[in-house]
């Protein structure tokens, strides 16, 4: 478990456009994003020693980005060959290599032209070796592919319906409105929702997230190290990772999952409610991993801001929205902000216990969760201002 | 005959009994030679009791729909835009494993959760035999 809490801290953000076509390299986009972090936090690039990105071979990796941003000593540079899943693992990570004094301060990013390049959700490699010998040769290729066969065992076990998915793409898409980097910001109803063409039943196309060329970056450094620099310190106050017992051979993977209507999340709440010493009822604003509508549904169900079942009913009535009992997804996440894989959440946590979210600040908010997967492996953090 | 255009499994040493026995229409599955679980999909070692000891046994091929999908929108579209509708599902065995597959043989809308299936093989081209489902 964690044991960390509040001794590490998000001390910058860094973020580029995010667009359908940037024009320009992955790597240019990772140096301006980690280049405006570092400069967000107060610090010299020279004071940066070590990076860490995710990718799925998609990027470009961390040495690559160290180099570029001509780091003078990267003591710690390293890839997770991995999804959305580890969106919050890196930053975890970073913390964990500094707690060992393999660096002081360590750029924490996400890169892609996931649009205008490789479109991950476009269909993985067709060669049926490994695991995707048993799932490719059926037709079942695609990430929405993947997701659905989950959606679709939450509507068996608890009756959840398309339309309580649409309450979370319509309330995305309303808080993407308030922000200028949104790539979607056209407000959107529950009919738009149900009138969206159907992609793979049980999913309309707005119950998929975007895909997006762009890239961001966090500076993560020490507590006592963050109070002596540019802002006030995001603290990293409790954090988690895992998945259970039986993740798979790859992210798709998931036949020898026992219950596909709960995920990563139910394994990981024990851990990070005890490591953060705060629990659900706690959390002022919510950045939740919406790679999917239904995803959403059972990560509140998994970290327990409700019952198993019930993440359907929850995110109706506007609980979720910027003025309800849980404001989730202040920047339009994955569905609405742009699909940075999950790490923009966590600049978007930064900005809101920072109060840098202008028009859609939550007024007030000290604690917020990010989490970052939505099947069988994933990440969550609290992070404190 | 056109060549098969679709994603073609590549058995490993693993999994090629499995592939060899769908040429042959029959559903194989390993049982574990220690503590008797039945395991999917094929792998070295049982996932339950660790040991390496296996053998090869014919599955009834009956079945239960778990969950499943209807893909509409087709991807990559030159391979499954003449497919589309098409239903994958995960089916559970009454060995006690799940298998990803395609349900055949019904209107993809009249699929039901919990739905009784059997193994129906498709010989998709010379070389490769898949094991779809169909209402039992």
């Amino acid at each position: 478990m964690w044991t960390l809490g509040d001794k590490y801290a998000i001390a910058g953000v860094g973020f580029t456009d995010y667009s359908k076509q940037s024009g320009r390299s992955v790597q240019s986009l990772s140096v301006e994003a980690c280049g405006k972090a570092a400069a967000d936090a107060g610090l010299e690039v020279a004071d940066v020693d070590g990076i860490i990105s995710f990718h799925f071979n998609d990027s470009v990796p961390a040495m690559a980005v160290a180099t570029g941003l001509g780091l003078p000593n990267a003591r710690y540079a390293i890839d997770y060959q991995s999804g959305g899943n580890s969106a919050n693992l890196i930053i975890q990570t970073a913390a964990a290599a500094i707690e060992a004094g393999m660096a002081t301060s360590v750029l924490c990013y996400r890169a892609m032209n996931g649009r205008s390049g490789f479109r991950l959700g476009g269909g993985r490699e067709l060669a049926a070796h490994g695991i995707t010998q048993y799932t490719a040769p059926f037709g079942w290729i695609t990430y929405p592919q993947a997701m659905a066969m989950w959606c679709r065992r939450h509507m068996i076990e608890y009756g959840t319906t398309s339309e309580q998915l649409g309450a979370v793409a319509v309330t995305c898409r309303r808080n993407a409105a308030l922000n200028e980097r949104a790539m979607q910001r056209e407000p959107i109803t529950l009919d738009d929702h149900q009138n969206s063409r159907m992609i793979v039943e049980p999913f309309h196309l707005l119950d998929i997230c975007l895909e997006s060329d762009g890239a961001c970056a966090v500076l993560v450094t020490s507590a006592e190290r963050a109070r002596d620099l540019r802002h006030k310190p995001v603290y990293i106050k409790g954090a988690a990772y895992g998945g259970g017992p039986v993740q798979g051979d790859d992210l798709f993977d998931a036949m020898r999952w026992p219950d596909h209507s709960r995920n990563y999340a139910h394994y990981i709440a024990d851990d990070l409610w005890r490591s953060a010493g705060v629990g659900p009822a706690d959390i002022d604003v919510a950045e939740i991993y919406d790679c999917f509508t239904y995803s959403v549904l059972m990560q509140l169900e998994g970290l327990g801001f409700c019952k198993a079942g019930e993440g359907g009913d929850f995110v109706q009535d506007g609980r979720i929205d910027r003025d309800g009992d849980l404001p989730i997804n202040t920047h339009g996440g994955l569905l609405s902000e742009a699909y940075i894989h999950g790490l923009n959440h966590v600049v978007e946590a930064v900005e809101q216990l920072r109060g840098d979210a202008g028009e859609r600040q939550v007024p007030g908010a000290q604690i917020a969760l990010t989490t970052a997967g939505a099947m069988t492996c994933g990440g969550a953090m609290v992070l404190r201002n | 005959m056109r060549p098969y255009q679709k994603p073609t499994p590549a058995p490993d040493a693993d999994s090629a009994p499995f592939w060899q026995g769908c040429r042959e229409h029959r559903l194989l599955l390993q049982r574990c030679g220690s503590c008797a679980a039945f395991r999917f999909p094929a792998a070295a070692y049982c996932p339950t009791c660790g040991s390496d000891v296996a053998e090869w046994v014919a599955a009834s091929g009956r079945g239960s729909v778990y969950s499943w999908i209807v893909v509409v929108h087709p991807v990559p579209g030159d391979m499954y835009r003449d497919e589309v509708p098409y239903a994958v599902a995960l089916v559970d065995l009454e060995e006690g494993v799940r298998m990803p597959t395609n349900i055949v043989g019904c209107d993809p809308q009249a699929i039901e959760a919990g739905m009784a299936v059997t193994v129906e093989f498709d010989d998709v081209s010379a070389d490769l035999t898949l094991p779809k489902f169909r209402p039992a």
